[in-house]
């Protein structure tokens, strides 16, 4: 395919406006495959939260403040980026760096605080080990961590291309996937603390 | 340093696991020094393994689909001589042996046999026949095959170093887990499902975005080929799927490595979460695999009937019908495990709906037939051969779908027979006829037919021997997975069984002989023109194979067979007034180096070598940031280039340039 | 790509504050009855769903395209039945098989 061909690099406008496009489009779906991962991991919870085999439940071991905190952490956070969004369309790119920082370590804060929960309940026993109950909190809770994790490198990689690059068209609409990515972990966010730590409190 | 792994991972205990280890290390061997010799590794790496483009990545996934039906079917035939001749006999195979062998067959049949040979199949057509240049994303989609390799060859490894799983295919737990699958086996089964998995799920995402937004100007959604409908619900059912897969997979490996207790006896465990998520995907996966092979025998009555395809509307309909269903049916796999008859029930009957739109289609495909002008093809004699073995095994499933019948028969032979019946005529020859079909177009040359002929007939003749007297022998109280039994009266039926695994074999020889012959001949059988069939839908407007960006122009469509209409109006292979410059996306190492490190990855993750673990996921995850922060993948084909490739086609195919 | 200016993540904002902390206060204080409590909390759940799809995601019938309209009322189709296909198996395992 490549011999006899002249080739001529293209420059790095994507061909046409259809590439953002699939490329959301794209991103999209695979929003919808990680709801169904997460949906699984819900159900798996819900039938679960009771397999405690004599160790501790929710009740013992979520701490009400430290849930609101992070949930207050991580929406401010989906809002902050909505800004960077903003200010990407608008063309200004120390606001998009600007935004991204904050959110960047309003997530981080996350992060933060929900290393120190599961090391704490590791320490006092209650590991995912302990129990069928723990194994779900832990992969449930742990899973959406992860991806707030991988959203938090994310930021860092785009952030730099914004600095090095621009706000060009491949890098605006990759903030715009990153964003899509955000606020769905966000919403992910709202279905844990309704599902996990409210209900575990009561 | 290296984990779990020590020299007595070799298989030097049994002289037929040392038989098998030595031909996978010599067959590989083999490879690597033919390849070293002809001085290939420059042009495969750089035509081949490095290329995004659809048609390539389509015959790599056939290729590694052929060989793995191979590997897979070494598997069936040592079953069915160990269960022909262990009556009251050990028989050669112990029973740990044994239950790999039926594990592994499984595990490669539908992954690393029927998986890539349907996406190679949706690789070669789908993008010609929606007349596009290629998928909406040609890097994931080199990605998702190199990550299939990658799971083929961590079921490849466990032949030479280590054990493969003995739980089957399926891995149930407890029995997966830990406390009683303590080897390495259980965990190459996970990982390679893991890895091949989310290639699966990418693939997915790729042909959703490429038919929903990649479709040539005026090609509506009823005004595309059939294959392609089948292709974009196969598609979304993989996407949806998929995940299941991942949960259930990722929760056992939770388990055995960070003891958690999803699966096990003890501590909270809920094993039957596991036989519920696996089947979640489960389900959906038959139909992910049949729906393609049924769009594949839509096309090829078609163009053989020389007639309009019956019903197109009620196919499409009930395309989508089966693969929402697809999700309502599951717990199917499990009747006997303990639910209510309120439970039983529904998706017994949910079971019994899901026949309805399979028989509209048969019955859209006879009436194609009816009154057409039917040309014999190899492909037409599979799907013949389809429409009557793959009824049989349909009705076998209604059958099964009552549930005071399945307690009955539920993990006897007759369940054994039951999915071959399916899978054998409904996926199997599918996709042999869309391999016989779809040939010329991806090499330029077709296949030998007398070859073809024969190959079907050893298939079909072997799959009744051989898959029949299980049926009676299910009926008779066999259960599946036996590595010897006392019942004399069973003999028989398991000696002819035997005897169609044997011409199963002959029908896979005809088939290399096939594709021996092709290739020894195919100076004679040239498809000049690339419309060997005188074909009415847009891939035959192509030259054979197409070149890099498929189609020069893209073509303006106004009917549903537009190849056939353009024909009729006199513009097929009308030169057109000017080119323009084409961008192609750039080849790109980083899809094969991936899934070179998602081998070593998984190979660490099973022997437990922390630090390899940790260095390929790393490097993974740069190569991806590489790539995604990669601006300029694409190159531009200059139009006088263009002019020059589409004017050497011109001039083969007779017409003045 | 649609106008929309920073009103939408504001008031987005402001409805998800106010969807959260009702449900966290009822738990904070135990104001009402467990069983009253959990419907207080999947409502409020559900619709500050809503209000992230439609304020940060602006997701919309006019200006969002047709495919991920469709893919998301698919996924919701298919999460229904899956998870509640799995909670109807799970529940009625449970009280036969005590698993």
């Amino acid at each position: 395919m490549n011999a006899n061909v002249t080739a001529v690099p293209a420059h790095d406008e994507p061909e046409g406006a259809g590439v953002h496009e699939q490329r959301a489009l794209g991103f999209w779906l695979y929003l919808m495959s990680d709801a169904a991962i997460f949906a699984l991991l819900f159900m798996t919870y819900g039938i679960m939260v009771g397999n405690t085999a004599g160790g501790p439940s929710g009740k013992a071991l979520f701490n009400l403040n430290n849930a609101a905190l992070e949930t207050a952490l991580l929406l401010v956070s989906s809002t902050t980026f909505g800004f960077a969004s903003l200010a990407s369309k608008g063309g200004s790119r120390s606001a998009v760096l600007s935004w991204l920082l904050v959110t960047f370590v309003l997530g981080a804060g996350f992060i933060f605080l929900e290393i120190r929960e599961f090391l704490g309940m590791i320490r006092a026993g209650a590991g995912p080990d302990r129990s069928g109950f723990l194994s779900a909190f832990f992969t449930l809770v742990g899973t959406h961590g992860t991806h707030v994790s991988f959203g938090l490198v994310w930021i860092l990689i785009l952030g730099g291309q914004v600095l090095f690059k621009g706000l060009t068209v491949p890098v605006t609409s990759r903030l715009f996937r990153l964003g899509l990515f955000w606020h769905f972990l966000d919403i992910a966010w709202v279905g844990i603390f309704s599902v996990v730590y409210l209900p575990g409190l009561l | 340093m290296f984990g779990k792994l020590t020299l007595d991972a070799l298989p030097l205990y049994s002289a037929i696991a040392a038989g098998g280890a030595a031909v996978t290390v010599g067959g590989a061997l083999l490879v690597f020094i033919v390849i070293t010799w002809l001085g290939a590794w420059k042009y495969l790496w750089t035509e081949w393994f490095t290329s995004v483009d659809h048609k390539r990545i389509g015959v790599m996934y056939i290729v590694l689909a052929l060989i793995m039906l191979l590997r897979g079917f070494v598997d069936a035939i040592m079953m069915r001589a160990q269960q022909a001749m262990a009556l009251n006999s050990g028989g050669y195979l112990p029973p740990e042996h044994f239950d790999q062998i039926f594990s592994s067959h499984g595990t490669i049949m539908i992954f690393f046999m029927a998986m890539p040979f349907m996406t190679g199949l949706l690789n070669i057509a789908v993008p010609l026949q929606i007349g596009t240049r290629d998928v909406a994303f040609p890097f994931l989609n080199s990605l998702s095959l190199w990550l299939s390799a990658a799971g083929a060859g961590l079921v490849m490894a466990s032949l030479v170093i280590g054990k493969f799983s003995t739980a089957g295919w399926t891995g149930y737990p407890p029995y997966s887990g830990i406390e009683y699958s303590p080897g390495v086996g259980v965990d190459y089964w996970i990982w390679a499902l893991l890895i091949s998995g989310i290639g699966s799920t990418l693939t997915g995402i790729n042909f959703v975005v490429t038919i929903l937004k990649r479709r040539a100007p005026g090609m509506t959604l009823m005004r595309m080929t059939p294959f392609t409908w089948t292709a974009l619900c196969t598609s979304v059912l993989m996407i949806f799927a998929f995940p299941a897969l991942t949960v259930a997979c990722g929760m056992l490996a939770l388990d055995r490595l960070l003891g958690m207790h999803f699966f096990t006896n003890e501590l909270g465990g809920n094993m039957m979460n596991y036989a519920n998520l696996f089947w979640i995907w489960g389900h959906p996966e038959v139909y992910i695999l049949i729906l393609p092979a049924f769009g594949v025998f839509s096309e090829v009555v078609a163009t053989f009937c020389k007639k309009r395809l019956f019903g197109y509307e009620s196919l499409v309909y009930a395309t989508a019908a089966i693969a929402i269903l697809s999700f309502t049916v599951w717990l199917h796999h499990f009747f006997t495990m303990g639910s209510s008859a309120s439970v039983n029930a529904f998706f017994g009957i949910t079971t019994m709906v899901i026949a309805v739109p399979t028989g509209v289609k048969v019955f859209n495909w006879l009436l194609t037939m009816y009154r057409g002008r039917i040309t014999f093809h190899p492909s037409m004699l599979w799907t013949v051969g389809f429409i009557v073995t793959f009824v049989i095994g349909g009705m076998t499933g209604v059958l099964l779908a009552m549930p005071p019948a399945d307690f009955l028969m539920h993990n006897t032979t007759f369940l054994v027979a039951h999915f071959h019946n399916m899978i054998i005529p409904g996926v199997l020859f599918g996709y042999l006829a869309g391999y016989m079909y779809w040939f010329p177009k991806a090499f330029g040359f077709r296949m030998n037919e007398p070859w073809g002929i024969a190959a079907f007939w050893f298939w079909i003749v072997g799959f009744y021997l051989a898959f029949m007297p299980l049926y009676v022998l299910g009926f008779m109280g066999m259960p599946r997975r036996m590595e010897q039994y006392n019942d004399p009266t069973w003999q028989p039926w398991l000696i002819a069984a035997s005897m169609g695994a044997v011409l199963i074999l002959i029908g896979i020889g005809c088939l290399v002989v096939q594709l021996a012959v092709s290739i020894r001949d195919r100076r004679k059988t040239l498809d000049v023109t690339g419309d060997p069939y005188d074909g009415r839908t847009l891939e035959w407007a192509t030259a054979s194979p197409p070149p890099p960006y498929n189609f020069a122009v893209l073509p303006q469509v106004r009917d549903r067979e537009p190849l056939l209409d353009m024909k009729e109006r006199g513009v097929a292979w009308q030169r057109p007034r000017a080119y323009e410059d084409i961008e192609i996306p750039k080849n790109s190492a980083v899809g094969v180096v991936m899934g070179g490190l998602a081998f070593v990855l998984g190979f660490a993750m099973v022997w437990q070598i922390w630090w390899l673990v940790i260095a390929c996921g790393l490097a993974m995850w740069v190569a991806l940031a590489f790539r995604a922060s990669d601006d300029e993948s694409e190159f531009r084909l200059s139009a006088a280039e263009v002019a020059r490739i589409e004017d050497a086609r011109y001039r083969a195919m007779g017409i003045r340039t | 790509m649609e106008r929309h200016g920073h009103a939408s993540y504001i008031v987005g904002f402001i409805l998800a504050v106010v969807l959260t902390a009702i449900p966290f206060y009822l738990v904070y204080a135990h104001a009402l009855p467990p069983s009253r409590t959990m419907y207080v909390i999947a409502a409020a759940a559900v619709l500050q769903i809503l209000v992230h799809l439609r304020f940060f995601l602006h997701i919309n019938f006019t200006t969002t395209p047709r495919e991920n309209l469709l893919a998301l009322a698919f996924t919701a189709v298919l999460l229904v039945l899956m998870v509640g296909g799995s909670f109807w198996i799970m529940i009625d395992l449970h009280s036969r098989m005590a698993i």
